[in-house]
């Protein structure tokens, strides 16, 4: 059982969501940034999509009531184990009655944290999924963010499966995390709605993300754009990553919370592998688009799929390195 | 039916069809059942919407030219045997007072009485043309143009469930307390949506929906 203690500005229990759940009008959901999960969750021997606790940076705690081995991934939130520092990317054992706790940001960026336990954290799973739909008001634990006091249960790991602790995900191996991103989009389907600069303008721009931003979407303040002429859309089915324009002229990026449809002229989607490093972002944080083509988006998928095939039962020099300062 | 293709991003294909929305829809909802019922192993998800279809697919399995061409097939196909089946939904609908405080408003806004608009929303038949905005929450229609108005003005932070708007031509009907923008002009006490249950919307595209006028002295039970 995990106990939480603080749950800082938004903890929930999230998986890698419902995609196929959107016929119903369900939001795809899971963790916003889907490759730090998928990580924490191979860190410590589970299928890709168990189900973890994302953390927003933020003062946060957790207690351990068993021994178990746990993984941080994502954000570097400056995390300890019962006040010694533990490293993120790494699989660390945890003991009975340990607390995990975490703070804000420590480096250039990170917004989001991922903790995998070993086995998983049980709850039911609703519509093929364990993550919490928060304005659905289901799935995770009742449907809602985390509150202190809140026991959550685990999964047993299967049997066979050998706790290893140590295990460490090397950085060459994750996407380029950093502050002000440049995040890559394909362009379409109605960028012919906007008037012809409307890509440069985008390009050229350093956006931030509002402080109205939250797990449906970001608004992207430091630009505004404008239709060509004034354009009635019926509504149609969106995707995370899409990056709709409502008449005010601030684009607004859906994030796996948006709703599946949408009403207003789109002027590009994200490429899927550039989402981790959308997830990172809080608000206040800046960031560039560039506008690019499939086959860069293929070739980025196809990387990031290279990257998670990556085993790390085969890396204990080059953890042996890494705690020698290496 | 002309269907033009674009991509929306690299792992999703947008359909989208020009034409009557009536039209459009049905042809749309057709081909989502065709998709259906015999999924290639890179389909992800498909969202039907009013006039388009969006297919979700694994860039890694196929690429975004083969998932065009199996659509167009598809589209081929279909539009030569039509796939697509209805089922009829009652609805009871409370009208007026409370559960539908902008009954008198509408009246206003169409030139009838609220008894003959009632009488019209619920003259026959409206299809389940998508299912968005929120968990379970219907489009449906096309309306008579006798009652096509435009949202209000100003919208509302919350409207509570079950309640039975109109706008843009259609109705739809709140699952959950949900800000809301539409005309409110009565409730049902059907539930739309449950997570627990498979599936969980109540509704699917493609269904036809009678709505059935409640009579007040029937509902009303006096202490």
């Amino acid at each position: 059982m995990i106990e939480v203690i603080t749950s800082g500005p938004l903890m929930t229990v999230q998986d890698l969501g419902r995609p196929e759940a959107r016929r119903y009008g369900v939001s795809p959901g899971g963790a916003l940034d889907s490759f730090a999960l998928t990580v924490a969750n191979q860190l410590v021997g589970n299928p890709p999509n168990s189900a973890g606790i994302e953390i927003t940076a933020g003062s946060a705690a957790l207690r351990f009531h068993i021994p178990i081995t746990i993984a941080l991934a994502g954000g570097d939130l400056g995390a300890r184990l019962d006040q010694q520092p533990i490293p993120t990317w790494c699989a660390v054992r945890a003991w009975p009655g340990a607390t995990l706790s975490l703070n804000g940001r420590r480096g250039a960026w990170g917004g989001r944290c991922y903790l995998a336990v070993a086995g998983g954290i049980q709850v039911p799973s609703l519509l093929g999924s364990r993550s919490t739909d928060l304005a659905g008001g289901f799935g995770g634990l009742h449907g809602r963010p985390l509150h202190p006091g809140d026991q959550l249960p685990l999964r047993r790991p299967g049997t066979g499966i050998i706790p290893v602790t140590g295990r460490h995900w090397p950085s060459s191996l994750r996407p380029a995390y950093c502050a002000t991103p440049t995040l890559r989009f394909i362009p379409g389907p109605h960028s012919e709605h906007f008037t012809p600069d409307t890509l440069d303008r985008l390009g050229r721009a350093t956006l931030r993300v509002s402080t109205t931003s939250n797990r449906m979407g970001y608004r992207l303040d430091g630009v505004h754009l404008h239709y060509q002429h004034m354009t009635s859309i019926l509504s149609l089915g969106v995707v995370p990553g899409t990056i709709q324009v409502p008449p005010d002229g601030t684009p607004i990026m859906l994030m796996a919370d948006a709703q599946t449809s949408g009403g207003y002229p789109i002027i590009g989607v994200l490429l899927s592998a550039d989402m981790p490093l959308a997830a990172q972002l809080l608000p206040g944080d800046t960031l560039h688009l560039a506008p690019t083509s499939l086959d860069t988006a293929y070739d980025a998928l196809l990387e990031q799929a290279r990257m998670l095939a990556h085993n790390p039962e085969h890396d204990e020099g080059d953890l042996l390195a890494t705690l020698a300062g290496g | 039916m002309h269907w033009s293709f674009s991509s929306l991003g690299d792992s999703a294909l947008l359909m989208e069809a020009q034409g009557e929305l009536d039209v459009t829809n049905q042809a749309v909802l057709a081909l989502t059942m065709a998709l259906e019922a015999n999924p290639p192993a890179w389909l992800r998800a498909v969202v039907p919407a009013i006039a388009s279809l969006l297919t979700c697919f694994d860039p890694l399995s196929m690429s975004h030219n083969g998932v065009m061409e199996y659509l167009r097939k598809l589209q081929q196909v279909t539009a030569l045997q039509p796939t697509y089946h209805e089922r009829v939904v009652r609805i009871p609908v409370h009208y007026g007072g409370t559960d539908g405080p902008d009954l008198d408003a509408v009246s206003r806004l169409t030139d009838m009485t609220p008894t003959d608009l009632i009488a019209l929303h619920c003259a026959e038949p409206y299809r389940v043309m998508m299912i968005g905005f929120a968990p379970g929450f219907p489009y449906i229609g096309p309306l008579p143009s006798d009652l096509n108005i435009p949202r209000r003005a100003t919208p509302r932070s919350a409207v509570p469930p079950g309640s039975v708007a109109l706008a843009a031509g259609m109705t739809g009907i709140y699952p959950s307390r949900l800000p809301g923008g539409w005309h409110v002009i009565g409730r049902t006490d059907l539930p739309l949506f449950n997570p627990e249950t498979n599936p969980p919307a109540t509704l699917r595209p493609g269904d036809r929906v009678q709505f059935v006028a409640v009579l007040p002295d029937l509902r009303r039970r006096h202490p």
